[in-house]
């Protein structure tokens, strides 16, 4: 099982394919971009997630060359390519909503990077064959991209920008445009083409799941900074800030104050929900205000009591009525209203067909969660 | 099924809206310049001859369409002044066309790429002179241009001509009248399509290796050009017919054909042969109209 702890880039060993060294960029009063700074190794597949607004666009438009950064290094190869025109650097980008080129063929927008680079006709023909194969648009050459469907107009734009054989893939929310169905299938093909080709992708998206279905390694961004450049199961599963842990999936947050420290466990004293034991974090800061975060599948309901803790420590339990069922196919999301005042959300697989809806509305039961299972986080 | 109908039926009563004006205020006018084209002149009030009277019963009407006189057509082709005049617009609305593109196309290029808190205002100040009667603007332009005006004044002051130039009543004066004239009407027309331009199209071209020149060659100018092609049949068309610029501002030696057109209705009191010129320079234009239309059906149907 790979580790929590984050990876922290190897100083020393060879350049990465990007180095993006402390960039910013403002419009008018606004910062965008707040001193980001990363590292990108070649053949990976970063994603770069968070809300609107948060930087990740105008990020992507600093390393495709739309925008300057006003501070800041971009470094591809080891090159600064920050004051670099767009059309002079080995990248390329394929946009939000596509961009093809209405008036030209399905065959004319994917030969044109080609063009553009001065290569001999035959080349072209041929190459444009072989992406045309890639991305399978046989038969649909001479479209127009209005004559296609929005999967083929998807893969198109993809054609387009894989034609010039960049040394970096920048995707701006590659499939908001398809629908869920094909959005699913899309990522797979998208994934497996990565893997393909050995390129390197950065995409940016404010979907989560998109997010953690593509990317290698993830850095959600919050206002204009980077809050943490993960794994996916490192960001879900040790997310290092309130805002990380509330933005990536769902959690209860629990507010109290350490009272008590004991053989790596905390006691955590809190209003609404009694006193949780928690893992020490990694790196617990002075603050005694802190929060414990809990996911809602990490939590199991018993309608008496569990006897016994599996593992052997104490583990936390919490009395409540069962509030409001939500069925979700799959699984169930229990709100539990805790006798101390919170509430609990509980997701609970519906594994087996006829047991579904185990627990009914205004239904006692106990809620009850291995203390490793809970972060704790600075408020 | 019935709420269906109820609204379906206003809605078709608007699809024909336009068609009813069309026939109403445009065909049956230009059915009444059509019979008197047919017509003889007379001395008389209204000055011609009736072709036939719509009140005489099917009989008459059939036997004055035997009857039906294109003397005046036979006129039109025989003397080579409305030949001369049809051709001599046809030059002065292709070359002031062509000149409003040129002028007119960087001018709505910059607009469209004003930021957007400006184009508001670059559009007012496209609009503006046309809060000043168009006759008054060609007025001023006499003024302007006259030996003493204010265009040989500064062109003495700047000592870039030792003597007045003479610039009224030539072609140079009338090509500045009317380019200043039509210049909003290609304006309009091209900063509509270019403002809505994608602009991630640009980006996109500059993302694949195209400099800002090659950009503007492969994909703006290209899906420009249904702009291009309003602006330019928005502009050629009066142009054609055009009396006033050239009346006031050209010479007398070579007549376009509104001015003949003109002279025939007020100066010859010929009627009917005006009526005819009238029909001749419809047919011209209906020329550039199909030329465009058959354009834009290529740009939606092409495969």
């Amino acid at each position: 099982m790979e580790a929590l702890s984050d990876t922290t880039p190897q100083a020393g060993t060879a350049l990465p394919l990007l180095r993006i060294d402390a960039v910013g960029k403002r419009f008018g009063g606004f910062t965008a971009v707040d001193g980001v700074s990363l590292d990108i190794r070649a053949g990976e597949f970063f994603a770069l997630l968070g809300p609107s607004g948060c930087g990740k666009t105008t990020l992507l438009r600093m390393l495709a060359g739309f925008e300057t950064p006003d501070s800041g290094k971009i470094l591809l190869n080891g090159a600064d390519v920050a004051q670099v025109p767009p059309h002079l650097r080995p990248v390329n980008m394929m946009f939000q909503n596509y961009a093809l080129f209405p008036h030209l063929s399905v065959r004319d927008n994917i030969a044109f990077g080609l063009r553009r680079a001065g290569m001999r006709r035959a080349d072209i023909a041929a190459r444009v064959a072989e992406l045309v194969a890639l991305v399978r648009l046989e038969g649909l050459e001479k479209r127009r991209p209005e004559q296609l469907s929005g999967g083929q107009r998807q893969r198109v734009a993809l054609a387009r920008a894989l034609a010039r054989r960049p040394q970096l893939l920048l995707l701006d929310e590659p499939l908001a445009a398809l629908d869920k169905k094909l959005r699913d299938s899309t990522q797979r093909e998208l994934l497996a083409l990565q893997r393909k080709l050995g390129l390197t992708f950065i995409v940016v998206t404010h979907d989560q799941d998109e997010a953690m279905t593509l990317a290698d390694r993830i850095g959600v961004m919050n206002a204009g900074r980077l809050a943490q450049v993960a794994t996916p199961r490192q960001l879900y599963e040790a997310p290092r800030s309130r805002w990380v842990a509330e933005f990536v999936g769902d959690i209860n947050i629990i507010e109290g104050r350490i009272t008590a420290r004991e053989a790596g466990r905390l006691r955590v004293t809190t209003e609404g929900a009694g006193v949780l034991a928690a893992p020490v974090p990694r790196d617990l800061s002075d603050a005694t205000e802190v929060c414990v975060a809990i996911r809602p599948e990490k939590i199991r309901l018993s309608s008496r009591p569990p006897v016994d803790d599996p593992a052997g420590g104490a583990i936390n339990r919490l009395e409540g009525t069962i509030r409001d069922v939500g069925y979700l196919g799959s699984a169930s999301v229990y709100t539990v209203a805790l006798a101390g005042g919170a509430t609990l959300r509980v997701s609970l697989a519906n594994a087996a067909r006829l047991h579904a809806d185990a627990y009914g509305a205004g239904q006692r039961v106990t809620a009850w969660f291995s203390p490793d299972d809970c972060i704790v986080l600075d408020r | 099924m019935s709420g269906r109908n109820l609204f379906t039926r206003p809605a078709r009563l608007a699809a024909i809206a336009p068609y009813g004006w069309m026939v109403l205020f445009f065909l049956v006018p230009f059915g009444f310049v059509l019979k008197l084209s047919l017509s003889q002149v007379a001395n008389a009030q209204p000055p011609y001859l009736p072709v036939f009277d719509l009140g005489a019963g099917w009989q008459a009407l059939v036997a004055a369409a035997g009857s039906l006189s294109f003397d005046n057509f036979r006129l039109l082709l025989s003397d080579d002044l409305y030949l001369l005049s049809g051709l001599r617009s046809l030059t002065v609305a292709t070359t002031t066309t062509a000149l409003l593109l040129l002028i007119g196309y960087p001018i709505a290029y910059a607009m469209s790429r004003l930021p957007r808190r400006w184009q508001p205002l670059a559009m007012m100040l496209v609009i503006v002179p046309f809060w000043t009667s168009f006759l008054i603007r060609v007025y001023a332009w006499i003024n302007i241009l006259q030996h003493d005006g204010l265009l040989n004044q500064v062109l003495l002051a700047l000592r870039i001509v030792s003597a007045p130039v003479v610039w009224l009543s030539t072609d140079t004066a009338m090509y500045i009248g009317m380019v200043y004239s039509y210049l909003p009407f290609m304006i309009l027309p091209l900063y509509a399509t270019l403002s809505k331009l994608d602009p991630a199209l640009c980006e996109a071209a500059a993302d694949l290796g195209s400099s800002p020149l090659q950009s503007f060659w492969r994909v703006t100018l290209p899906l420009s050009l249904p702009g291009v092609g309003a602006g330019a049949l928005l502009c050629f068309i009066p142009l054609v017919g055009e009396f006033v610029i050239p009346d006031l501002l050209a010479g007398s030696d070579s007549p376009m054909i509104g001015q003949t057109l003109w002279l025939e209705f007020f100066t010859n009191r010929d009627w009917p042969v005006a009526a005819a010129t009238a029909v001749m320079l419809l047919v011209i234009l209906l020329l550039p109209l199909v030329i465009y239309d058959r354009f834009q059906r290529r740009q939606m149907v092409r495969p």
